[in-house]
């Protein structure tokens, strides 16, 4: 269907990781990549956590937040690349920040709808106990919201490993992304094919860590999806 | 050290919807007093608003001298269901009303508690783990832990079948043995009305207040079978028909 040229077979695609290995590109374009989507996973979504815990437990903070991004959100997050490389230059600032942008709203969205399905009988039983509302929040509303805001993470996860291909794409020097456009001004497939293979590896190996964390940290629920109690 | 819980004139409306009107009673120190009443008729109500958890009623709620105008830490409220923290494990959950210090002193109150409602071999297991009725005695070893003057209990063996129901029944007299806590239950059951409490309050239809007061005189332990309980059971039966069927006449 394709030809050697369109579609090397793999060990054509090994002898490329190799060369490229030996070379040194490949580690530094992966160190790059992973640099980047660490630092902007990391910013946007513990902005996302900030923010979301504000306006899930007050009504005010939502009442001033909400509207702006909501209408943000509307925004296809790609479509901020071209702008932030007006606004912040070609170098590393305008890359991490879209990826944060990619991570921020799962992990917002997420957060804020755990936030408000707590359910009240739950918060009922601290307030019997006296508790202040510093304190409900911290020690019944946070911990019950902490399924949705996993989920929120491996959806920002994934959102990341996009986002940061997409901005490599635009004004970079090194860098899985930059690797693939690079590869295809020179049509090198094989070395495409790596882009990817090391892309997909490194995609999957994220949402294993999160989902590892996941499993531990909500042995306690009582779902389908957790091993049944011996 | 227990204290007397008073309720006087209380009064209380859901928008247009008066719920309870004007309502009297009093628990002394360590009494176990139930409250019984057609459904709907606001004893949940009366017992949300004893626990603080709503502040907007009128007259007077007083635990010894302090009135209630909000939660306190001298009372404690058991509800229909469990309500345990499915994150945190059995010995977490009674721990929660202690805060979050866990010295040697935290520990101990809170295997004593689990003692109490002989749950000792559970304190590291999380609430799916456990069955209905363990999860209630979780939650009755939670309000115990923080030793409320008053315990409030609000239909707390409603969802139980009837044999773990009346398990819970002795555990609940064994813990209040060991805390002597004033106990207000709110039940629908009369058998464990009459089984438990020092003397049954009768409410009336909505809006709620007292229509009749029975003491329970037989000495604790109580023997279920004991034919003076039964008779108390038949004129509760008839105290409230005879409530009713007033208030049809009337109607």
């Amino acid at each position: 269907m394709f030809a050697a040229h369109q579609l090397p077979p793999p060990p054509v695609v090994l002898d490329a990781a190799v060369g490229v290995w030996r070379r040194g590109l490949l580690q530094q374009d992966i160190i790059a990549t992973v640099l980047r989507v660490a630092a902007g996973f990391t910013i946007g979504s513990l902005l996302a956590m900030v923010l979301a815990t504000f306006i899930g437990l007050s009504r005010r903070t939502e009442e001033v937040f909400e509207p702006t991004l909501q209408a943000l959100r509307t925004v296809p997050t790609l479509a901020w690349a071209p702008l932030l490389l007006l606004w912040m230059g070609i170098d590393e600032a305008p890359k991490v920040t879209l990826v944060a942008i990619g991570a921020f709203f799962p992990v917002f969205v997420n957060l804020v709808a755990g936030i408000k399905n707590v359910d009240r009988k739950l918060v009922d039983v601290a307030r019997v106990f006296d508790l202040r509302a510093v304190e409900i929040a911290r020690r019944v509303i946070l911990p019950a919201s902490l399924p949705n805001l996993l989920t929120g993470l491996r959806l920002g996860a994934t959102q990341a490993w996009l986002f940061v291909v997409v901005a490599e794409f635009f004004g970079a020097s090194q860098g899985l992304g930059f690797r693939l456009t690079d590869s295809l001004q020179s049509t090198r497939v094989d070395l495409m094919l790596v882009a990817l293979v090391c892309l997909a590896v490194l995609g999957k190996l994220t949402d294993s860590v999160i989902r590892a964390i996941e499993r531990r940290s909500l042995r306690w629920r009582d779902t389908i999806g957790e091993r049944q109690p011996a | 050290m227990s204290r007397q819980l008073v309720v006087s004139e209380l009064r209380k409306r859901y928008g247009d919807l008066p719920v309870i009107g004007g309502l009297d009673l009093e628990v002394a120190p360590s009494e176990i007093v139930a409250v019984v009443g057609p459904s709907g008729c606001g004893k949940s109500t009366l017992l949300r608003l004893a626990a603080g958890l709503d502040t907007h009623y009128r007259g007077e709620i007083r635990v010894g001298d302090e009135l209630v105008c909000g939660p306190l830490p001298a009372v404690g409220l058991v509800f229909q269901e469990p309500r345990l923290f499915p994150w945190l494990s059995v010995a977490d959950n009674v721990a929660f009303g202690l805060g979050e210090r866990r010295g040697p002193q935290v520990r101990a109150l809170v295997s004593d508690a689990l003692a109490a409602v002989e749950l000792t071999a559970f304190a590291g297991a999380f609430p799916k783990e456990l069955s209905g009725g363990m999860a209630q005695r979780v939650a009755l070893a939670r309000a115990l832990v923080t030793e409320p003057q008053v315990l409030l209990l609000d239909e707390p063996f409603n969802a139980l079948d009837a044999f773990t129901r009346m398990r819970l029944q002795d555990h609940l007299l064994a813990a209040w043995t060991r805390y002597r806590p004033t106990l207000l239950l709110v039940t629908h059951d009369l058998d464990e009305a009459v089984y438990l409490a020092d003397r049954v309050i009768l409410l009336g239809e909505r809006p709620a207040r007292v229509v009749d007061v029975i003491p329970v005189a037989p000495a604790r332990p109580r023997d279920r079978r004991d034919p003076t309980l039964a008779a108390l059971r038949v004129a509760l039966l008839e105290a409230l028909h005879l409530e009713r069927d007033s208030r049809l006449v009337t109607a």
